[in-house]
């Protein structure tokens, strides 16, 4: 079986890995004559440098063939499918993925003994049914399967099957090479743990770049498809068109100024909620409260920061928001006698939610900004007869303040790029209002909801999805950068 | 150290400013201070010497009631300026820390500008009626400070971008600018380099003057150089205490005597 040769060979190389290491590691020893003191680096480094050379080039070499296998093998099954079996409104790449469909039925039908792998490789369409033939091993085709389609499944078979007798083959034997030329150079004055090192080293280069690389392909997609929406719909409705209004029959208005007026009208009042009260509570908690009163009252205010933001939203939706009703709705019946909200999602609601959100999120960074603040400095005030709180209004916080200010432009990034809170709480109706009492919706919640149910992604109004993330992603990381480089020209200030 | 200077020394004798008696300081369980008398006169440079941790600084901190800042701190005995208990219910710490005025070991301005470094204090006190008072006083704290000449044309600049020796005098300045009758200093050169050194205790010098000045230092030679009493601690307690010339030259107590021929660290 295919995959059983595959595991096979991992086990095996892993087993020869362990197998060197220790073989290793006593030749180092017994070079030495046991005399442990006379060796470059301690026994088990030769263990690992040996371990490293069998395990590391076969497996890597096992990994790049089995991610280009299957496309080269492609490329050759593709050419035999000719154009005449391609129906209209299908395409190629739909017939690729019958010939895989076959291909796999076939593995199983051998696996469960319907066929030997002599039949599986030379049956014909035209003397067997082989539809109800995979049908019975539980492969359910959608039609009958063409002569050509089942020669390039079985040429695919055969091409898989010689190229992973290969791949075992190089792989194993370079695990053998590796292990063999480690053991042999394991010597006393071979620099084995230097070796170690740099294994180490390209180790942790991989993970970083594999951390970068992975956001560079995210930005890249999205671009792409934002791009392919470019294509398709006007860039200069998008940026400057005044109204959002998609429509799955075509001609729709997509344009991002609305969602974007939600989007900052939500933010700033959740800023306005989350900076006075997080910027009291750290100027509390770094200034008067005693340590005991820090110790509890920090982890608490860190559990807030813990909540997933889709309860903050089911909190918006059922408390926030019918509280709010209660205030300003329902006419005669409510606490003001108004009838100026009709809906529990509206701006204010999702905003004073978010709000509540960002408290810790300020809270703890301008905690650590004020204490950042050298104590010399309140030193000095006290000294000169100043109170607490002139000491904290007249050098504390102005001393922070840059440091702050970077901590409210990450609230502020935060905010623009939430999503459960909006979803719930603030509605769908893009809109120009100044109303905070109003439903509004932001970009974040078009972007689900235009990616949400039946989506054709060759229309804009999918598409948009992507110019939006990508338009939030440029704002979010503009005010990132912005934000960090002012805490960090703040940090050298004192240091 | 130049010995003959101190021997030729003339001393006046002046007025008691401040006087302690049977004061004690614990940190939590730390006895910090053990039963401490001194008399402290006015218009007079006092220092205060002995080896790190012997509780100079809360010695210091207790006359300006700085201990007050610190949760831990714990003060007992009697400290009078010019006849009045400093510690009683009546004075308010912070008025009294306006009129007993206290520079630091590392020189530290604030991220303001020169001119608002130095109106501080004024201003939280209200000491000036109007813009052109506040200018004077100012002008006359940086004159005080010996640093009005260095710093004249560019008094909005930030306090910050000055050397340490000129940061150290605009901090001087800032004390003095509240019109304080004590200037405490803990360590003020111990951060500065030889010449800042020498221009600040010059500047002490001058301001013994007009106040009353209390000193720290960990340099013997700077209390010889500058002061005219000094007081050695050793282990929370004062060791002796008198003319800076007889502690120097003629010690009475034993322990004194090995700190300054440097037997003691
Ligand atoms: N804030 C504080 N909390 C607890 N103990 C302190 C504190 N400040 C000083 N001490 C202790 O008090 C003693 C005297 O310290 P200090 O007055 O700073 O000495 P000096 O200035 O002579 O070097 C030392 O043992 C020190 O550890
Ligand atoms: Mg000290």
């Amino acid at each position: 079986m295919a995959l059983g040769l595959t595991g096979y060979v991992v086990f095996a190389v892993l087993l020869l890995t362990v197998g060197v290491f220790f073989m290793a590691r006593g030749k180092a020893r017994s070079s030495v004559g046991g005399d442990v003191r006379v060796l470059h680096s301690l026994p088990s480094y030769y263990g690992y440098n040996a371990a490293m050379f069998t395990a590391v080039p076969a497996l890597g070499v096992m990994l790049i063939w089995m991610l280009a296998q299957p496309m080269m093998i492609e490329n050759a099954v593709f050419k035999l499918i000719p154009d005449r079996i391609i129906e209209e409104g299908s395409s190629r790449g739909l017939v690729m993925s019958d010939v895989r469909r076959v291909a796999e039925g076939l593995d199983v039908a051998v696996a469960q003994g319907a066929l030997t792998s002599d039949e599986a490789a030379s049956i014909r369409s035209d003397s067997t049914d082989i539809r109800s033939l995979l049908g019975e091993v539980g492969v359910a085709l959608g039609s009958t399967v063409d002569s050509e389609v089942l020669f390039a499944a079985q040429e695919y078979r055969n091409q898989s099957a010689g190229g992973l007798f290969w791949m075992s083959v190089i792989v194993m034997g370079l695990a053998i090479v590796g292990g063999s030329i480690s053991i042999s150079v394991t010597r006393a004055e071979f620099r084995a743990r230097n070796v170690v090192e740099r294994g180490a080293l390209v180790l942790l280069i991989l993970a970083a770049s594999l951390a970068i690389l992975t956001t560079v392909g995210i930005v890249l997609s999205m671009l792409f498809e934002s791009i392919n929406f470019f294509r398709l719909h006007s860039w200069t409705d998008f940026f400057f068109g005044s109204s959002w209004a998609p429509n799955f029959r075509g001609d729709s208005d997509l344009s991002i100024l609305p969602l974007l007026w939600g989007t900052l009208y939500i933010s700033l009042i959740a800023l306005l909620v989350a900076v006075p009260i997080g910027l009291f509570a750290a100027i509390y908690l770094s200034e008067y409260a005693s340590p005991k009163v820090r110790a509890a009252a920090k982890p608490l205010l860190e559990i807030l920061a813990g909540i997933p933001t889709i309860v903050y939203g089911l909190f918006a939706l059922l408390t926030v928001g019918p509280a709010l009703v209660r205030i300003f709705g329902r006419g005669d019946d409510g606490l003001l006698g108004v009838e100026w909200m009709s809906g529990a999602t509206a701006v204010l609601t999702a905003g004073l939610v978010m709000g509540i959100m960002l408290i810790p999120f300020v809270s703890s960074l301008s905690d650590d900004i004020i204490n950042a603040v050298p104590q010399s400095l309140r030193d000095g005030s006290f000294g000169l007869g100043a109170t607490h709180s002139e000491t904290i209004r007249q050098v504390v916080l102005p001393a922070a303040l840059p440091g702050i200010v970077g901590a409210v432009l990450l609230a502020a990034s935060r905010a623009i790029g939430e999503t459960m809170i909006v979803v719930l709480g603030a509605g769908a109706i893009a809109k120009f209002s100044l109303n905070p009492l109003e439903a509004m919706t932001t970009i974040t919640t078009r972007i689900v909801s235009q990616l949400t149910g039946d989506t054709d992604f060759a229309s804009p109004e999918t598409l948009v999805a992507f110019a939006l993330g990508l338009t939030l992603f440029v704002l979010t990381l503009g005010l990132n950068v912005l934000a960090l480089y002012i805490v960090r020209k703040y940090r050298e200030q004192y240091e | 150290m130049n010995d003959m200077r101190i021997l030729e020394r003339d001393v006046e004798t002046n007025a008691i400013k401040i006087a302690a008696k049977g004061v004690q300081v614990f940190y939590g369980d730390t006895h910090a201070i053990k039963d401490v008398d001194v008399d402290i006169q006015d218009k007079t440079v006092t220092a205060f010497i002995g080896p790190s941790g012997c509780g100079k600084s809360t010695f210091l901190r207790c006359i300006n009631r700085m201990n007050d800042t610190i949760d831990v701190a714990r003060v007992q005995g009697d400290i009078r300026i010019d006849g009045e208990d400093i510690y009683d219910r009546k004075v308010d710490p912070v008025q009294l820390r306006a009129k007993v005025g206290m520079v630091f070991q590392k020189p530290n301005p604030f991220p303001k500008s020169i001119y608002d470094n130095v109106a501080y204090g004024p201003r939280i006190h209200g000491l000036a009626r109007n813009k052109s008072e506040l200018d004077d006083i100012v002008e006359r704290a940086l004159r005080n400070a010996a640093i009005w000449n260095e710093v004249k044309d560019r008094l909005n600049a930030p306090g910050t971008g000055l050397s340490g020796g000129q940061q150290q005098r605009l901090c001087i300045a800032r004390a003095v600018a509240t019109e304080p009758e004590v200037l405490l200093m803990d360590e003020p050169c111990s951060a500065l380099d030889p010449i800042a050194t020498a221009q600040v205790e010059e500047l002490i010098d001058e301001l013994r003057q007009n106040y009353s000045v209390v000193i720290v230092t960990h340099s013997m030679q700077q209390a010889a150089r500058v002061s005219q009493k000094t007081a050695f601690f050793h282990l929370g307690s004062l060791v002796e205490y008198g003319e800076t010339g007889q502690i120097f030259t003629n010690p009475e107590d034993p322990r004194t005597e090995s700190y300054i021929t440097g037997r003691i660290g």
